[in-house]
């Protein structure tokens, strides 16, 4: 299981949620994926993909302009 | 020869329906057709995934994000918020580059804006008809209805959808299927054509009550579609930006700006972006470094990115029309900083334009 960082910062809606999932495919079960994003959308709609595809959503939180959404890739 | 096994047993239906159901792709996009036309199929024990294209055309989005709505609803995806919904998957798919085809060079043209519907469809059809044989689906579905669209939704054109997608039977209609020919999942008996449906028409009545029985509330209805493009006022800037380059091009960015802002073109060549509100300006601040761009300091107003080249005195009429949009539009003098493209800033104090020595046509 490894971790990986996703830099989708200065990315309007949906392009973050896009590059997430396209990471996510190229990712094995149980991997995490840090999401860096500006466009606070992220954080609402990062989370409901991840619902929809069953990944789990470990953690979201605001760091000044940036909003860091972080994922474990379903089994 | 035979084997006895092959003799014996009847060979089983390769995809036994109580097994392993048929898959469908649904297209959604986060209105209410899509999502009853996915729900009208899931009922029928078909395994259904959406697919959601993002064309830079899309109203979904960012684009809410953008303008300040105090009393607005919290932002969602509505695409995603469809999905949940109905507890299916979504893909979202990333078609810029491909889709400019589609807006440039329509073979079927345009509606009453710069909305290539008929190739839209084509294109969308197509590119799920391309993930459907890549992910050994087995039909697609859309939530067309039939005399919906003066463009798309025709009873002469949505066969020309089929057709060019390379979908052809494989595309199925939920909402309007009783009224088209019978497609291969109903001829295969996948899917019961007695319990498709016969929506036909603009009304929407049929459409409310049918997400009443299915107990859906809450759903997008957006007004003007989904895309920007059968946007009157978003299609003459579009017109604009094409006729002040002089070619039928865009990038993901110019498609962005258009969205977002008044535009104002007081010569042929430059034009202003002014932000409205506090999002606009700050959407509008992300590129201000590749704009000469000016805002007020002496009073509160917007920032204004010069699309073009603009002399010296170009910058003065920018800079009086800029004082107009803020806050010292009645003062007498008002002072702003315009940086150039390098970076450079300069101090100008103007007296205001007033609303009315600005020609309606300087508005796109």
């Amino acid at each position: 299981m490894s971790h990986f960082v996703l830099d989708a910062r200065y990315l309007f809606c949906p392009m973050p949620v896009i590059r997430t999932q396209n990471r996510i495919a190229e990712l094995q079960p149980g991997d995490t994926l840090e999401v860096q994003a500006t466009d606070p959308g992220a954080l609402h709609d990062i989370p409901a993909w991840c619902r929809v595809h069953g990944h789990e959503v470990l953690e979201t939180r605001r760091e000044g302009n940036e909003v860091v959404i972080k994922v474990r890739v379903a089994p | 020869m035979s084997t006895p096994r092959s003799a014996a047993v009847p060979v089983p239906d390769p995809a036994p329906a109580a097994a392993t159901p048929r898959k469908a792709v649904a297209l959604i996009s986060g209105g209410l057709d899509s999502m009853l036309a996915a729900k009208v199929i899931l009922e029928q024990g078909i395994h259904v995934e959406g697919i959601n294209f993002y064309t830079g055309f899309c109203v979904e989005g960012h684009t809410h994000a953008i303008r300040n709505h105090e009393h607005a609803k919290p932002k969602r995806n509505n695409a995603l918020w469809t999905a949940e919904q109905l507890g299916i998957k979504l893909h979202i798919i990333e078609v810029i580059e491909e889709y400019k085809q589609v807006v440039i060079n329509p073979k079927h043209g345009y509606g009453a804006n710069l909305n290539p519907c008929l190739d839209c469809k084509g294109f969308m059809v197509r590119k799920a008809r391309e993930w459907m044989e890549k992910n050994a689906f087995d039909f697609i579905i859309t939530g067309e209805v039939l005399g919906q669209r003066p463009m798309s939704q025709r009873r002469d054109t949505m066969p020309v959808v089929a057709r060019e997608s390379g979908a052809f039977d494989r595309l199925l209609r939920p909402l309007c299927a009783r009224l088209l020919p019978e497609t291969l999942p109903e001829r295969e008996g996948w899917v019961d054509r007695g319990k498709l449906l016969d929506f036909n028409g603009r009304s929407r009545k049929p459409q409310m009550r049918l997400a009443a029985h299915y107990g859906f509330t809450d759903y997008a209805q957006p007004a003007g579609g989904c895309c920007f493009l059968t946007n009157e006022q978003y299609s003459h800037k579009l017109s604009d930006l094409w006729a002040t380059r002089g070619s039928k091009q865009y990038e993901l960015d110019d498609i962005m700006l258009l969205k977002v802002g008044r535009h104002l073109r007081p010569r042929p060549h430059f034009k202003l972006i002014v932000g409205r509100d506090e999002g606009e300006n700050n959407f509008l601040n992300g590129y201000r470094k590749r704009f000469t761009h000016l805002y007020a300091t002496s009073h509160e107003g917007p920032l204004v990115l010069i699309d073009g080249t603009a002399s010296d005195a170009d910058l003065e009429l920018a800079a009086r029309l800029t004082a107009r949009f803020g806050k010292g539009r009645e003062a007498e003098t008002v002072t702003l900083t315009i940086t150039d493209t390098a970076g450079h800033s300069r101090e100008i104090t103007v007296a205001p334009m007033p609303a009315n020595d600005i020609p309606s046509e300087w508005y796109l």
